[in-house]
C-alpha cells in the first residue's frame, strides 16, 4: 500500500526531443529484417518439404500403380464332352487343351475379320501354360462341359510390360525364347481386335506370393493377412499393458529412484534399433520359448511371434505417449475428485483418463503403425519366407507361417524380374493406403472423445 | 475500519468440530507449519488470514489430508475430527473427505454436465437409491449454493460452460452434495469479480447454518464480513486466534496489528 507517485507523463523540459512514431528507428528496422527472414526461412522449409512429399507420392505412384492393372485376354469357349473324354484318355493331356483354345480364339478372331497364325509356342509366350488352366478349371467344374464358358486369362509379365511401356519391340534380340517380335505382334493384333484388354488387377490384391516362372500372378493378400494377425497380437498386448503401467508410474508409483531408473529405461527403449527386438524375439520367443520350453505356438515365421516382437518394440511409444497425456490432464481435476471424497483410482478412471484419452489413442495409433510399417525384426524371426497360401483356420493366422506387408514389399523388391518391382511398389501403396485408414480411425475417434465434454 | 457485524452477532462459544494440537508440516527439509495449536468449532466461519507462503493454504489442507497426495509433505502432532485422530493409520483419507469437503482457490468443476458434477460424489458415496433420490440431492445441493434458479433448465450443459461465479458455486454445490460436517475453502473468491465475491460470501454465511466452515482468505475485509473467528498466520507460526471483532479491532500481538494495518504481508 505504497504511495508511489505515478510518472509524469509530460516531457520533461531541455530533454532531447522524442523521435517521431511515423519513422521507423534503425533498430526496429533490424527487428523487423530479422523477423521478415525467419518467415523466409520457414515458407522455404515448408516448400521443400512439400516439393520432396510430391516427388515421393508422384514416384511411388508412377511406379506403383500399373501393379493394380493387369491385360487379360477374353475368350469364348466350350468344351464338348467328345473333347473331354478325348484329352483325358492321352498322354499329353494338357497339349489337348492347348490346341482347343487355338482353335476357339482363332475362330473368335476370325469372326471379327482378323485372320492370325499362330502356334502353340507363341501362345504360350503370350498367355502362359493355358492348356493347364483349362484342364484345372474343368476338372475342378466338371458341370462347365458342354457349357459356353468365358475365360479371362492373363497375359504374360512380358506381354504386359510391353503394353505397360516397360520395353519396345527394338530391345528384343534375336535369340529372346521369352518373346519375339511376332508376338508382340498379335498381341497388338488382338488388342485391336478387342480381345486384348486392360482390367482391374484382382489377383494383386487378393492373391498369394507365386515364384520367379508367374510374377503376373503374385498378390499381396496373404501377407495382409499376416500383418493384420500381428496387428491383433500388438492391439491386444501392448494397449492394455502399456496404458496400465502408464497409470501406475503416473498416478500411483512413490517417485524414487526405482521408478526413476525405470523412466529413464522407457525412454532409452524408445530409441533402440529395432532389429535389436528381432534378435530379442529370435532368442527368447523362437529359440527359448519355442525351442527350449517346446511352446508349439512359438515358431519362427509365425504371427504370434512377429505380434509379440513388435509389442515389445510398440510398448514404449504407447507408455511414452499415453504418460504425456496424462500428465496434460489439469491436477486441479485430481484435487476436484479427491476433495469430494473420490479414492485414487476413482479420481483416475473417472476423470483423468477420459480426459487424456484422445491423447492415449493417438498414441497407441502411432505405435501401431509404426509397428505395421517395422521391417527389420520380421526379417531376424524369418517371417520374410516364400508364402503361397492363406492361413486355414483362425488359430493358423497366428501359428502358421507368413510373412507381413512390409516383409512382403522388401522380398519383391530383392527379385529381378520387373514385374516383382513393382508389385514392390504397388504394395507400397497397399501399406500407405493402411497407414491413412489408421491416422483416419485415429482422427475420428480423437474427434468423438473430444466432443463428449 | 472493517465491518465485523456478523462477528458481533455471534460470539457463543461452540462445540469443537475439529482441533489442532502441536501440529508439524514438512515438505522435504522445510518446515512450513511449526506447532500450531487450534480449536475449530461447530456452525461458525472460522478464517485464516496471513501473508503469502505463510502456511494458511498448507494447515486447511492437513484438515482433510489433501497433503497426502504431496509425496514429500510429512505432518506430525494430533489433528482430530470430533475428537478422532484423522493421521490414525486405521483412518482411510477417502473416508475422511467425505466428511471433510474442500472448495479450491480456481473453480475446477469436471468437464461433465452440471447435473453430474453435483451427483458425482453422492453417487461414488452411495447416497442415493435412485434417479429420484439423485435428483432431490442435486436440486438441494445446487439450492443450498444459490444456484438453482440460474440453471435449473440446463442440468445437462457442461459446467465448465458456466461463468467463474457459477462454476465456483457449482463447486460449493458439489462440496455439500456429499454432506459434509466440514467444509474447508481455500481462497475461494479469489478468481472471481467482486458481484460474484459478494453472492459467495452470502452463502458462505448461510452455509453456516449447516457446517464448520473454515476459509483461506488474502482479503482482510472478506474475513472481517464472513468469519465469526480469525486465526492469523504468519512464517508457519499460528500468530494469534479469537474472535474476528477482536482480532480487527484489538489485536494482542503486534505482528497481527502490523499486518491487518498494512505494514507487513
Amino acid at each position: 500500500m505504497t504511495d508511489a507517485a505515478p510518472a509524469d507523463p509530460r516531457p520533461v523540459q531541455g530533454a532531447p526531443s522524442r523521435p517521431s512514431l511515423l519513422a521507423t528507428s534503425d533498430r526496429m528496422k533490424r527487428r523487423n529484417a530479422a523477423e521478415a527472414r525467419f518467415r523466409a526461412y520457414g515458407l522455404i522449409a515448408i516448400s521443400t518439404a512439400g516439393a520432396l512429399l510430391v516427388v515421393l507420392l508422384w514416384n511411388i505412384l508412377s511406379a506403383g500403380l500399373p501393379a493394380f492393372q493387369r491385360t487379360v485376354v477374353t475368350v469364348d469357349f466350350t468344351l464338348t464332352e467328345d473333347q473331354f473324354d478325348a484329352a483325358e484318355s492321352v498322354l499329353f493331356k494338357t497339349r489337348e487343351y492347348e490346341t482347343y483354345f487355338i482353335a476357339a480364339l482363332s475362330d473368335q478372331l476370325r469372326d471379327r475379320g482378323l485372320d492370325l497364325e499362330f502356334d502353340s509356342a507363341s501362345v504360350e509366350r503370350l498367355l502362359g501354360k493355358v492348356g493347364a488352366t483349362l484342364r484345372s478349371h474343368y476338372r475342378d467344374n466338371p458341370d462347365a462341359i458342354g457349357q459356353p464358358v468365358r475365360f479371362e486369362l492373363p497375359t504374360s509379365s512380358r506381354v504386359e510390360r510391353y503394353f505397360k511401356g516397360g520395353f519396345a519391340r527394338a530391345d528384343i534380340g534375336d535369340t529372346n525364347r521369352f518373346i519375339t517380335a511376332a508376338d508382340l505382334d498379335l498381341a497388338d493384333a488382338l488388342k485391336q481386335a478387342g480381345v486384348l484388354r486392360t482390367a482391374f488387377n484382382w489377383t494383386f490384391v487378393t492373391g498369394v506370393d507365386t515364384g520367379s516362372d508367374n510374377p503376373g500372378g503374385a498378390g499381396i493378400g496373404a501377407s495382409v493377412v499376416g500383418s493384420f494377425f500381428m496387428m491383433l497380437v500388438v492391439l491386444v498386448l501392448s494397449l492394455p499393458i502399456g496404458v496400465a503401467a502408464s497409470i501406475y508410474l503416473e498416478e500411483f508409483a512413490p517417485q524414487n529412484r526405482f521408478t526413476d531408473f525405470i523412466e529413464v529405461n522407457i525412454s532409452n527403449l524408445a530409441a533402440v534399433p529395432s532389429i535389436v527386438f528381432g534378435i530379442l524375439g529370435l532368442a527368447v520367443f523362437i529359440q527359448f520359448g519355442g525351442g527350449q520350453l517346446e511352446i508349439q505356438a512359438l515358431k519362427a515365421s509365425a504371427p504370434l511371434v512377429g505380434g509379440l516382437v513388435l509389442s515389445l518394440m510398440t510398448l514404449p511409444t504407447i507408455i511414452i505417449a499415453t504418460r504425456a497425456a496424462l500428465k496434460s490432464v489439469p491436477p486441479s481435476i485430481r484435487e476436484a475428485a479427491l476433495g469430494v471424497g473420490a479414492s485414487k483410482m476413482q479420481a483416475v478412471f473417472h476423470h483423468v483418463l477420459p480426459l487424456a484419452m484422445p491423447g492415449i489413442l493417438t498414441g497407441a495409433i502411432i505405435g501401431l503403425a509404426q509397428a505395421l510399417g517395422e521391417t527389420a525384426p520380421l526379417l531376424l524371426i524369418g517371417m520374410v519366407g516364400f508364402i503361397a497360401r492363406y492361413p486355414e483356420t483362425f488359430m493358423g493366422g497366428f501359428e502358421g507361417p507368413n510373412s507381413a506387408l512390409p516383409a512382403q514389399i522388401y522380398n519383391w523388391a530383392s527379385r529381378s524380374d520387373a514385374t516383382f518391382i513393382e508389385k514392390a511398389w504397388g504394395g507400397i501403396i497397399v501399406l500407405l493406403l493402411f497407414m491413412l485408414t489408421m491416422n483416419l480411425i485415429a482422427i475420428i475417434l480423437r474427434r468423438r472423445f473430444e466432443r463428449r465434454w | 475500519m472493517y465491518d465485523t457485524r456478523n462477528a458481533e452477532r455471534d460470539v457463543t462459544q461452540n462445540e469443537i468440530k475439529m482441533s489442532a494440537r502441536k501440529c508439524q508440516v514438512f515438505y522435504g527439509d522445510k518446515q512450513a507449519i511449526i506447532d500450531v495449536d487450534i480449536d475449530v468449532e461447530d456452525k461458525m466461519v472460522t478464517a485464516f488470514i496471513g501473508p503469502s507462503g505463510c502456511g494458511k493454504s498448507t494447515f486447511l489442507r492437513v484438515l482433510n489430508r489433501m497433503n497426502d497426495t504431496i509425496p514429500i509433505a510429512r505432518v506430525e502432532g494430533a489433528i482430530t475430527l470430533d475428537g478422532e485422530d484423522i493421521y490414525d493409520p486405521r483412518v482411510d483419507p477417502v473416508q475422511l473427505r467425505a466428511r471433510v469437503g474442500m472448495v479450491f482457490q480456481k473453480p475446477n468443476p469436471f468437464p461433465k454436465s452440471i447435473y453430474d458434477n453435483v451427483a458425482y460424489g453422492p453417487r461414488i458415496h452411495g447416497l442415493a437409491t435412485g434417479k429420484a433420490e439423485m435428483d432431490a440431492i442435486v436440486e438441494k445441493s445446487l439450492r443450498r449454493a444459490a444456484l438453482w434458479d440460474e440453471v435449473k433448465d440446463r442440468l445437462q450443459e457442461p459446467g465448465t460452460g458456466l461463468s467463474g461465479g457459477q462454476q465456483q458455486r457449482l463447486c460449493i454445490a458439489r462440496a455439500v452434495a456429499t454432506e459434509p460436517e466440514v467444509l474447508l475453502m481455500d481462497e475461494p473468491c479469489s478468481a472471481l469479480d467482486p458481484i460474484a465475491t459478494s453472492q459467495v460470501e452470502e452463502l458462505i454465511d448461510e452455509l453456516r447454518e449447516s457446517y464448520s466452515v473454515v476459509i483461506v482468505t488474502h482479503s482482510m475485509q472478506q474475513a472481517a464480513r464472513v468469519s465469526q473467528k480469525t486465526a492469523f498466520f504468519h512464517l508457519g507460526y499460528l500468530v494469534e486466534y479469537g474472535e474476528t471483532g477482536q482480532i480487527f479491532t484489538n489485536p494482542r500481538d503486534e505482528r497481527t496489528e502490523s499486518y491487518i494495518s498494512g505494514r507487513i504481508g
